[in-house]
């Protein structure tokens, strides 16, 4: 019998067990359709309609125009507030999230040397969405000031005027970042998914001992066990690609067969891990466990998804470098929004390489071990 | 009764760490994941790469230049001398953002005209561009004031004075930390009940427990309280971490923190075994507890608010217990808050889990093979 033969036999025998447990199809293609719609609609970073008070201790004329700038503006929802005190209370209650304070002598003061102190009080807690939102303040200030100024024949510029422009994703859309990323984070989840049991459940039910007398080579058998699962992965890929491309429009700049052949060999990537993690545990229970803990948090946090990779610790980057999502992420983000920069692709793609063969070789290894 | 529950309560003790690999995974990456996660999730810009390219020979460049450099959240890496290098390095990752000073910057500042700086970013990870582009601004605006203070102009008539509460320097790793103890709780509970119930019915053995002298609510009592027994312990030792660790600070009461760590647990383990005993293999067991946990954390308001969701999204957070119990754990570690202010965080996690047991208890009975 030749080899061919032999492979066909054992590829044909796991493509009747995906058939049998729904739970295969479920993940390869009901798990990214559920997360995407979930995730893509659901995650933002975009801050809009921010509650803020605004505490007008004296209103008059000055007070009312300064207001009218944060009403004006899309990012805040403004609510005004007679006393500090009462403003202080929405804020503990999580009613608003920064307070803006316009002092009695307000009016007064805009007309001194110094000039009127505007006091703003943030909610450090979420300490993202505070500079976020004192650079909001910022803006809406600036933009009040350039007014005021005109109002009286006077112009006001700052020394440095910072002129930004933001390549790859102009208007800082957020989910032109995260959908990629997503698809990422859920090719993990597939390809972990689908083979962190079989070999488990293999040697757990004794089918093992069973395929290892058939003439297979174990090389076969791990060939075997991949194939029907990268067929159904790059399944669910397609699925998730296209959900990025035409629901959430996000662009594609680079090209499609860069983005499929990256993504096939992170799927390789991906399975190895689930089949390595399934040699080592022999259990599954075990084997989810490890599941568990080393496929999604791992790929959710240090990936680059969305904490960057350089503001972390040296020992910390070092071991991003083991997290095949690292990688992926890495070349999603670039052919997405930035094209075929193979300087980033070709390191990346590398990586990943490693990664597959060192899954793949200790998964085999190990195997062709306990048959001795 | 509860010498029976008793007797199921170690078995299962046994089934967990008999093994020597589970052992291990319960035990050893909670506590890893905790430090190396910690010091991961931040959005404080450390050492960002950046191009300076600077056309002006003037001395004002130089020393806003110098502003950048002394920064921590960018370090220069190479110098551009021409308009076509910068996509290059920019293309490549080898630098997030291009300073650009044009020819004539400082002679415009001298004159006391504006000098315009120019800021290209990366935006393909879109949060940390902004980021960049927040710090950058902060540069500029100390630079500009130090300058107006130093050679005159024009004084703003109103300036912004800002204060952050709980947390003054705005560290964003204060915010993280309590969320990520969150997290590893929720994994740990998804560890030991997720594919505990499908398990024995995968093996078999749950037919068995059926027909002892065991009720069900003594089965589902006896699977509980080992995930909640150990849920306590580890995020007990977690929590230690975080504290003498990472330096975060604690400033509510450990009553109110347990109150709320017993809750979640309730929810986390009541949902675990609900999968669990929905699940007729291991496989599906698994799949079941990544349904529930990826979306638990990603819609719980960790790392994106809540608040930023589409309304319908929101809606669907009210049945993630994450979501309640980060409003504690920040609550208590960074702003006291005193217990009866958490009482709308408490009353749903009970739900949550009190459903979810019924649940559970239910398909016990009535899903067989």
């Amino acid at each position: 019998m030749s080899s061919y033969m032999r492979l066909r036999g054992l590829v044909r025998k796991e493509f009747f067990q995906i058939v049998r447990d729904p739970s295969s199809i479920a993940i390869a293609f009901l798990m990214p359709m559920f997360l995407l719609l979930l995730f893509g609609y659901g995650v933002s970073l975009d801050s809009e309609h921010v509650p803020l008070a605004i505490v007008i201790e004296q209103p008059g004329a000055d007070t009312s125009d300064f207001a009218s700038a944060f009403h004006q503006s899309r990012y805040f929802n403004p609510a005004i507030y007679p006393d500090t005190h009462s403003a202080e209370q929405a804020m503990l209650a999580g009613d608003v999230n920064a307070v803006v304070v316009l002092r009695r002598d307000f009016a007064k003061r805009l007309r001194d040397q110094e000039g009127a102190p505007i006091q703003l009080i943030v909610n450090g807690v979420d300490a993202n969405t505070a500079r976020i939102v004192s650079g909001y303040v910022q803006g809406a200030w600036g933009k009040w000031l350039e007014r005021y100024a005109q109002q009286r024949g006077q112009k006001f510029e700052a020394p440095v005027q910072m002129e930004q422009r933001v390549w790859f994703n102009s208007e800082l859309r957020s989910r032109n970042f995260l959908v990629p990323g997503l698809v990422a984070m859920i090719m993990t989840l597939i390809g972990a998914l689908l083979t962190a049991m079989v070999m488990a459940r293999e040697w757990e039910r004794g089918t093992m001992e069973a395929l290892m007398v058939t003439p297979l080579s174990m090389r076969e058998v791990i060939v075997g066990k991949l194939f029907p699962y990268f067929v159904l992965g790059m399944g669910g890929l397609a699925l998730s690609v296209s959900m990025a491309l035409f629901l959430f429009d996000v662009p594609l700049r680079g090209s499609l067969w860069v983005l499929v052949a990256t993504s096939a060999l992170f799927l390789v990537t991906a399975l190895g891990m689930g089949l390595f993690i399934s040699t080592i545990a022999r259990s599954q229970f075990v084997a989810g466990q490890l599941a568990l803990v080393a496929t999604f948090l791992p790929a959710f946090l240090l990936s680059g998804f969305i904490f960057d990779i350089g503001s972390m610790p040296q020992v910390v980057q070092w071991i991003t470098h083991i997290v095949a999502a690292r990688y992926y992420v890495a070349i999603l983000q670039t052919v997405f929004l930035a094209g075929d920069v193979w300087s980033v692709i070709l390191p990346n793609a590398f990586g990943l390489l490693v990664l597959a063969t060192i899954f793949l070789g200790v998964t085999w290894k190990k195997s062709r071990k306990r048959l001795e | 009764m509860l010498a029976r529950i008793l007797t199921l309560v170690i078995k299962e003790f046994l089934a967990l760490m008999k093994d020597k690999r589970s052992r291990i995974v319960l035990v050893g990456p909670p506590l890893i994941q905790m430090i190396i996660f910690g010091y991961a999730a931040t959005f404080d810009l450390k050492n960002v790469p950046y191009a300076l390219y600077n056309e002006d020979r003037g001395a004002v460049s130089r020393e806003l230049a110098a502003a950048f450099d002394g920064s921590p959240a960018f370090t220069r890496v190479v110098q551009v001398t021409s308009n076509k290098e910068i996509a290059p390095l920019v293309d490549s990752k080898r630098v997030l953002m291009v300073v650009h000073f044009a020819a004539d910057f400082s002679a415009a500042m001298q004159a006391g005209r504006s000098g315009a700086l120019q800021v290209i970013v990366d935006g393909r990870n879109s949060n940390t561009a902004m980021l960049v582009v927040n710090d950058v601004r902060d540069i500029v605006e100390r630079f500009n004031r130090e300058w107006i203070l130093q050679h005159g102009g024009s004084q703003p008539p109103a300036q912004i004075v800002t204060r952050a509460w709980f947390n003054p320097n705005l560290e964003s790793r204060w915010f993280f930390l309590p969320g990520i103890v969150g997290i590893i709780t929720l994994l740990v509970t998804m560890l030991v009940t997720a594919m505990s119930v499908a398990r024995e019915r995968e093996q078999g053995t749950f037919d068995q427990l059926l027909v002892t002298p065991l009720r069900p609510v003594e089965i589902l009592l006896g699977k509980t309280l080992p995930g909640f027994i150990i849920g306590v312990g580890e995020a007990s030792v977690i929590i230690l971490a975080a504290v003498f660790w990472f330096k975060v600070p604690l400033l509510g009461s450990l009553f109110t923190l347990y109150t709320g760590i017993a809750l979640f647990l309730l929810s986390g383990v009541g949902v675990g075994l609900m999968i669990s005993s929905f699940a007729a293999t291991q496989q599906q067991g698994l799949l079941g507890a990544f349904m529930f946990l990826v979306p638990a954390i990603i819609l719980s308001g960790f790392a994106t608010p809540i608040r930023n969701m589409p309304q319908l999204v929101q809606d669907i957070t009210l049945l993630d217990p994450m979501r309640y119990f980060l409003v504690v754990l920040r609550g208590v570690f960074l702003e006291d808050m005193p217990f009866h202010l958490l009482i709308p965080q408490f009353w749903p996690m009970a739900l949550i889990g009190i459903a979810a047991f019924s649940i559970a208890g239910w398909l016990f009975r009535h899903r067989m093979y």
